[in-house]
């Protein structure tokens, strides 16, 4: 085969592999340490470094080989500099080359050369210098010839171009923490307004402070035995706690009436769920369908709730889990006219409820998860914090929720039997 | 008795000679292996290299730039090297790029390792 021939297959070879190299998606020192091999080798040259710049100021060496590896640091490069290598020819990057007009190569002749550096090239791309690239030493001791020129050009212009890149993807990566931080910020913002919100609905009844926070709770839980994603979660955690917002219209003393109420006042009190939705509706939450888990969260399965009457399949799951979380904690905390009930009563009243009022399968879900604490098999045990110390103790506790829970996935299973047979 | 080391490369000293074999296809891979088993050779103690080519049918061209990395750490430890049965392609491409004015070229293993004592007879080692 000619010489001629075999450089340029050699050099082919070369430039394929360092297209592959620079579109690879690896760690960008490795990307420049494999360029720089694949430059030095194309040509044999034993001495060579590519370094960075991001303007005027200190370079960066981000590889080097057959140098001192304290070679270049404490250089750097100001602006008339980086203009004459914008504007230079080949040429003038030759460090012996005295009559260069390069100020850079003016500056560091001595210690480059000291160091057998022979070509100092910019990586210029989209009209900015990148960085520098420096080699030396052809093994074969011949000088640089216009062919050479021609591939380390090429060359170079790929490194430049991958190190541009890099410096993209790394801005937009960036920008994209920021966002990122910024949204989890505004979030935070958001979750504590609704806080402050739902503190604000509560203050307005004096015998349930705490309510819409604790019912937030217990439709997060809920939610989370569900298999719901994170962002759901969050989204009806928010529900609960802004479920009674349309309480703030009701009349205070309706509210706090230390007894059952009349037709009017209850009609009255029963306008909140509405009222709730008209006023979450014009705000865009961050989280899907919280103004209607707030106008249905006193739906009923059975067709008898309000304010729509709404059937099983008709209700939102979201407002069954709230709804749920709402009169656990109504049937789990004190009120004007009674005390809170047992757990053993509340278990009764749920498994008996289950399929008029609340849906089983979300019963079934909160047993589960309350279960789990009563075990100890969670972390941390807030159903037990939020009712209060020797609510969730006993030995039968654990026994009547085992027993919801087969009670109520027999149910699930024999109407999901009845249903295939129809 | 060859001694496989970092997985892949095969070695093995001929008194204070280093023998080492380069795979089928010198590329970054395979050339960083041959160029951490010559620094361990040399760091050892040897005083002469043999890169054996006898597998080898492509060297691109990082597999070149990382032999004259192997020539430079050599020369710098005041050892020689030589390399063996390398194919005729192969041999024109490090005499154009000019690798064949650092090491000395042998038909195969055993001609590297007469020449090399040769000169290890006649050279003293400069630490």
């Amino acid at each position: 085969m000619e010489p001629s021939t075999q450089k340029l297959i050699h050099t082919f070879g070369a430039l394929a592999d360092l297209g592959q190299e620079i579109a690879g998606t690896g760690d960008f020192n490795e990307m420049v340490r494999t360029s720089m091999h694949l430059l030095l080798g194309t040509l044999a040259l034993r001495r060579g470094a590519v370094v960075e710049c991001n303007g005027p100021g200190p370079l960066r060496c981000v590889s080097i080989w057959g140098l001192g590896d304290q070679f270049f640091s404490g250089v750097d490069i100001d602006e008339p500099e980086m203009k004459a290598f914008l504007a230079g020819e080949i040429s003038d990057s030759l460090v012996q080359n005295t009559s260069s007009s390069n100020p850079f190569l003016g500056r560091y002749r001595e210690a480059l050369a000291g160091e057998g550096i022979e070509l100092v090239l910019p990586m210029i791309v989209r009209g900015e210098v990148t960085g520098l690239v420096l080699l030396g030493g052809k093994a074969s001791g011949e000088e640089f010839s216009n062919d050479d020129f021609d591939t380390i050009r090429a060359m170079v212009r790929h490194i430049g171009v991958g190190i541009h890149t890099h410096r993209l993807l790394e801005q937009v990566a960036q920008r994209a923490e920021e966002n990122r931080r910024l949204y989890d910020e505004l979030r935070a913002i958001y979750r504590d307004t609704v806080q402050a919100f739902a503190a604000a609905i509560d203050i307005k009844d004096k015998y349930t402070q705490g309510h819409s926070e604790r019912v937030g709770r217990y439709s997060e839980i809920i939610a989370r035995e569900m298999g719901w994603s994170e962002e759901e979660v969050e989204g009806i955690q928010i529900a609960g706690y802004l479920h009674d917002i349309g309480k703030l219209i009701v009349d205070r003393d309706i509210i706090n009436a230390p007894y059952h109420i009349d037709a009017k006042s209850s009609s009255e009190l029963n306008r909140h769920p509405a009222a709730g939705y008209e006023i979450l509706s014009p705000i865009r939450h961050p989280y899907a369908d919280i103004p209607l888990m707030a106008k249905y969260h006193h739906e009923r399965l059975d067709g008898r709730g309000y304010p729509d009457g709404l059937t099983d399949e008709q209700i939102p799951l979201g407002a069954k889990i709230v709804s749920l979380a709402d009169s656990f904690d109504a049937m789990t905390t004190d009120r004007p006219y009674r005390r809170r009930r047992s757990f053993e009563d509340v278990v009764r009243d749920l498994r008996e409820s289950s399929g008029k009022q609340f849906d089983g399968k979300v019963v079934a879900a909160f047993a589960r998860a309350i279960l789990k604490e009563v075990k100890g098999e969670t972390k941390e045990r807030r159903v037990t914090k939020m009712l209060g110390k020797g609510y969730l103790e006993g030995e039968q506790v654990a026994t009547l929720l085992t027993d919801l829970i087969t009670d109520l996935e027999n149910e699930v299973t024999r109407k999901s039997a009845t249903a295939q047979t129809t | 008795m060859d001694t496989p080391s970092g997985g892949l490369v095969r070695s093995h000293c001929v008194g204070t000679t280093a023998v080492v074999y380069a795979s089928d296809y010198l590329n970054k891979l395979t050339g960083e292996k041959i160029e951490r088993e010559c620094r361990r050779q040399l760091s050892c103690g040897c005083r002469a290299l043999v890169i054996d080519f006898s597998d080898t049918k492509l060297v691109n061209s990082i597999g070149i730039s990382i032999l004259l990395g192997i020539i430079d750490v050599a020369e710098k430890s005041g050892a020689r090297i030589a390399f063996s049965e390398v194919n005729n392609q192969t041999v024109q491409l490090f005499e154009m790029l000019g690798l064949t004015r650092h090491v000395v070229l042998a038909k195969d293993e055993r001609e590297a390792l007469i020449n090399l004592s040769r000169f290890e007879a006649t050279t003293p080692v400069v630490h």
